[in-house]
Formats: structure tokens, sequence, C-alpha cells
């Protein structure tokens, strides 16, 4: 499903974040990549979403060669992934209703069937009490609830997590952990950055663990 | 279908939200845009009642065929006949020649004049009014008659209307260029405006962006906030120069009563206040594009 080749990514004028990475990442697999803060994880993460192209290489998702993307069709790659960002990205002049529903207007769904799955996804994460709430409202732990909402209204293959549990105590941590297991146990495909990766290790049989832009052995 | 249907008012609904949002703000854009647009509006207004003025100014340009002085009754029924038979002939007199005799010995000094002279020196004349009375068209008929057989001379009776025409032409010109200033305005504010939008729409525009949405889908909304922004522009143009139109009504008619004539001055009528809508949603929505351009084409 995810196929890294030789990948590098470099940035002007003698930075390297990534280092002739190759690896894949079969359907359904639930993955953490792990390393020290710098490591390369979130460039990882933003490749695969072509937020960033590589230096050199392929990144191939479903087949189809991210790096190389026509700008148009970029938008039609990123609606088949769920993303949780490292800063959340929360709307918060909208309310938790709202943030979600934003991925489903951008995809263009019918109102009454975005409206179901909102009810769904909120459900999913403990949060269909709150959907009138502004994001400021909640706490940190429900925030990152919302996020994973947002990523996973649409029902997208593949999920990316970029550090989803930094800043929140180890309770709520592990609550969100079980989140992501979650998906993975209805087979969705999901990658998760984090520093705490003792917190996933249970779930998540297999570990890409970075050092410096170059996958450990 | 649907689907795009509701996105399209979704887009709607989020520019009029954005306009309701910041009254005080759409206010002084409008008011800016509605005056920008009044002047060639107004102009436009004015041209067109000027024109009507002169059309019912009951001077209608004519023509007159000066026949040489041995044409016949014959020749003369002849041309009479081919002027009849003519579509672009509205309205005929003839002239004999011994009326045009009796009209000047009744004009005073001239009676000794021509008591002196030998015969009757005025020729036998048609004087003829065109169904279109636009320069090009008389001096087409004019070179038309002028080669006719027993016709000495041709006279053009358009000086005025030469002087009209150039007059409207002058004022139509004018308000283009007006338009097209004023219209450069509109499209400097509604860029601005934009930009202001984007940039208090940043954070939105970034995520929407990484959760797929295409540039049409981002942009939309921002071309049907320049869009209502002109089209409400042309609208209180429209009306600021209602209001102007009567509050010259009276005026214009006492004006007009003091040289005998009747004039009531109109609004814009209904094709030309048509064409300032969509003439103002266009710079509206010109504008945008420009200020989308300029803003959100870097990729994310």
């Amino acid at each position: 499903m995810i196929r890294f080749e030789h990948v590098c990514r470099r940035y002007p004028p003698n930075g390297v974040a990534l280092d002739d990475l190759s690896f894949a990442v079969a359907p359904g697999e639930l993955v953490l990549v792990s390393g020290h803060s710098g490591a390369g994880k979130t460039t990882l993460l933003k490749l695969i979403a072509a937020i960033e192209r590589p230096s050199a290489g392929a990144v191939l998702v479903g087949g189809q060669d991210v790096g190389h993307l026509r700008r148009a069709a970029i938008p039609f790659l990123r609606r088949n992934l769920g993303l949780v960002f490292q800063d959340q990205k929360l709307l918060f002049d909208r309310n938790v209703f709202e943030n979600i529903m934003l991925p489903l207007s951008i995809a263009g769904f019918p109102p009454k069937e975005a409206v179901g799955r909102v009810r769904a996804a909120l459900d999913k994460v403990g949060l269909l009490d709150r959907e009138k709430a502004l994001p400021v409202a909640l706490s940190g732990g429900e925030q990152q609830r919302l996020a994973i909402a947002r990523a996973v209204v649409s029902r997208p293959g593949i999920l990316l997590a970029d550090e989803p549990t930094a800043h929140l105590d180890p309770d709520t941590a592990g609550e969100v952990a079980t989140i992501f297991r979650d998906f993975h146990q209805v087979g969705v495909t999901v990658l998760v950055a984090t520093c705490n990766d003792t917190l996933f290790a249970p779930f998540a049989p297999r570990r890409l663990v970075l050092d410096h832009g170059k996958l450990k052995p | 279908m649907n689907a795009w249907l509701a996105q399209h008012g979704r887009a709607l609904a989020w520019a009029l939200s954005r306009l309701a949002a910041a009254p005080v703000n759409t206010l002084l854009s409008l008011l800016a845009v509605g005056i920008a647009l009044a002047l060639p509006a107004g102009g436009q207004m004015l041209l067109g009642n000027a024109l009507q003025i002169a059309r019912n100014a009951n001077a209608e340009p004519q023509i007159s065929l000066f026949l040489s002085l041995d044409a016949d009754g014959k020749a003369v029924d002849k041309i009479a006949t081919r002027l009849k038979s003519n579509p672009q002939v509205k309205e005929l007199r003839y002239v004999p020649r011994s009326e045009a005799l009796k009209r000047f010995q009744a004009r005073e000094g001239l009676a000794e004049l021509l008591a002196v002279l030998p015969s009757n020196p005025f020729p036998d004349a048609f004087v003829v009014t065109p169904l279109d009375a636009s320069p090009t068209a008389m001096d087409a008929l004019r070179d038309e008659f002028r080669h006719w057989p027993k016709v000495e001379h041709v006279q053009l009776d358009s000086a005025w209307i030469r002087r009209l025409d150039a007059l409207l032409r002058l004022g139509r010109t004018s308000v283009a260029v007006l338009a097209a200033l004023l219209g450069l305005g509109l499209v400097a504010i509604t860029f601005t405006t934009i930009r202001l939008q984007v940039i208090s729409q940043r954070a939105e525009i970034e995520l929407s962006r990484l959760l797929g949405a295409t540039d049409a889908f981002i942009c939309r909304p921002f071309y049907y906030f320049g869009a209502l922004q002109g089209l409400l522009g042309g609208a209180v143009a429209w009306l600021i120069v209602l209001a102007v139109t009567l509050a010259l009504r009276g005026p214009v008619a006492e004006l007009a009563a003091l040289y005998h004539a009747s004039a009531a001055l109109q609004p814009l009528g209904v094709p030309d206040s048509l064409f300032l809508l969509a003439f103002s949603a266009g710079l509206g929505w010109l504008g945008a594009a420009l200020s989308l351009g300029r803003h959100l084409r870097k990729p994310v």
C-alpha cells in the first residue's frame, strides 16, 4: 500500500531530513514510526501526503508515485488519507461538528450522509455530546480526539498521525492510542509517528526507527 | 450535480455571511464602488436623455434636390416617381420654381432685386426627409440623387446632425474612458478586500488544502464574494443615478419649458441597468481572480 524506494529529502544548503529510505507498509498494517526529535518522522508522513516532494527516490501510495503527482491530482490523493497533525490544526471559530464536517464538505458529500458520518465519527471518539462546543472549550485530550475524528470521518484507507499523544497526560494518551488500535482492527492502514513508542507498542508489532533520517536496522 | 450545486450554494452562503459579518466595512466598500460606478452610469443616463431630446427636437434633417432650369414637367414627374418608390425616403415635398419665386419676393428687399431679372432664376426643387437620418445614410442618399438626370444640385441639411453626432461620440468616449478608469478602481477595491479575506482565512485555507480541497473549492467563495460586492456596488450606483435623475427632473423640465420644449429626464433603461449590474459583478469577479492569483498560488 505504501512503498518508499531509496527516498531522500534534502533541504538547501546542506540539511538532510531523510536519507535513502526504503520500506513498505502492507494494507491494514499498523506501523509505528519512532525516533528522536528531528529524526525525520514528520517529513516521512509529509512525503506520503504529498505535502513535500522527495529530493530523490519514489514514494508510492496505492501504486501511485505521489512524488511526481500533478498539482491538480494532489487533493484527490489527500481525500483518501486521514491526517492527524502534530499541531492539530483545529478551526477555533467553528464548533466540533463543523470542524469534523470540513473534509466531507471538501469531498462533496451529500449533506444528509455527511451529517450521519460526522455523528458516527463523534461517537467513535466519544465526543457525541460535545458537538456544539467550540474547540477552545475542550480539554487537550478532547481536542486530540476531535482531530482524530476529523481525520477518519471520510473513512480513509490510510491514517497518518504525527505525535498524536504529545502534550497529553498518560491516561488520556492511552485512550487516544486505543482509538488508533480500533481503526487498525477494522482494516485501516495506520502510520503513527511518535516519540512515545512504548504507549503504542502493545498494538503495533512493527516499528520503523529513524535516526538522523536513516532507518535503523 | 447535487453535490456541485451544494458546493456552490455553500460558497454563496459563505460570501453572504462574510459581507454580513462586517456591515460597516461592507457598507463603506459598497459606497466606494457605487460612487465610482455612478459617474459613468450617470454619464450614460445623461447621454441617453440628450439623444432622446435631440430626437424629439422636431428638426429632422432634410435633403434638397434642385433640378436644372431646363427640366420640364415630364422630368419633374419622373423624379417624383423615383423618389416615391425609394424605400429610404420617408417624406417628400415638391417646391415648384414659381412657389420659390413667390417666397423670395415676399422677403423684404428681395422683390426689387428679383424684378430686374429677365426670368425666374429659381429651379424646381424637392425636399426629401430620409428614413435614416444618420450622417452615413444621408451621404449615401445624396450621392445617389446626385447622379439622377436633370438633378443639378443636391444639398444636405445635416450640419447640425453632424455636430450632434460628434458631441454624442465625444460623450460616449468620455463615458467609456470614465467607466474604464473607475472600473479599475472597483477591481482594486475588490483586490484589496479579497486579500484581507485571504489573510484572515489563511489557517482554514491551509487546512482545507491539507484535507484535499482543490483550488476551485478554495477560490469559489472568494469569487462569489468579489462578484457579490461588485453586484451590490452596481446596485448602489444604480440607486444613486436614480436619485440624481429624480432630483434633476424638475429643473430640467423648467429649463426645457423656457425653450418651448418638453423634456422629462429618464432614469437608466432596462438594458443599461442590466449592463451596469453585469459589468460591476464581472469587475468584482475579476478583482477576486487577480487577488487569488496573487495570494493563493503557492502549493501546500
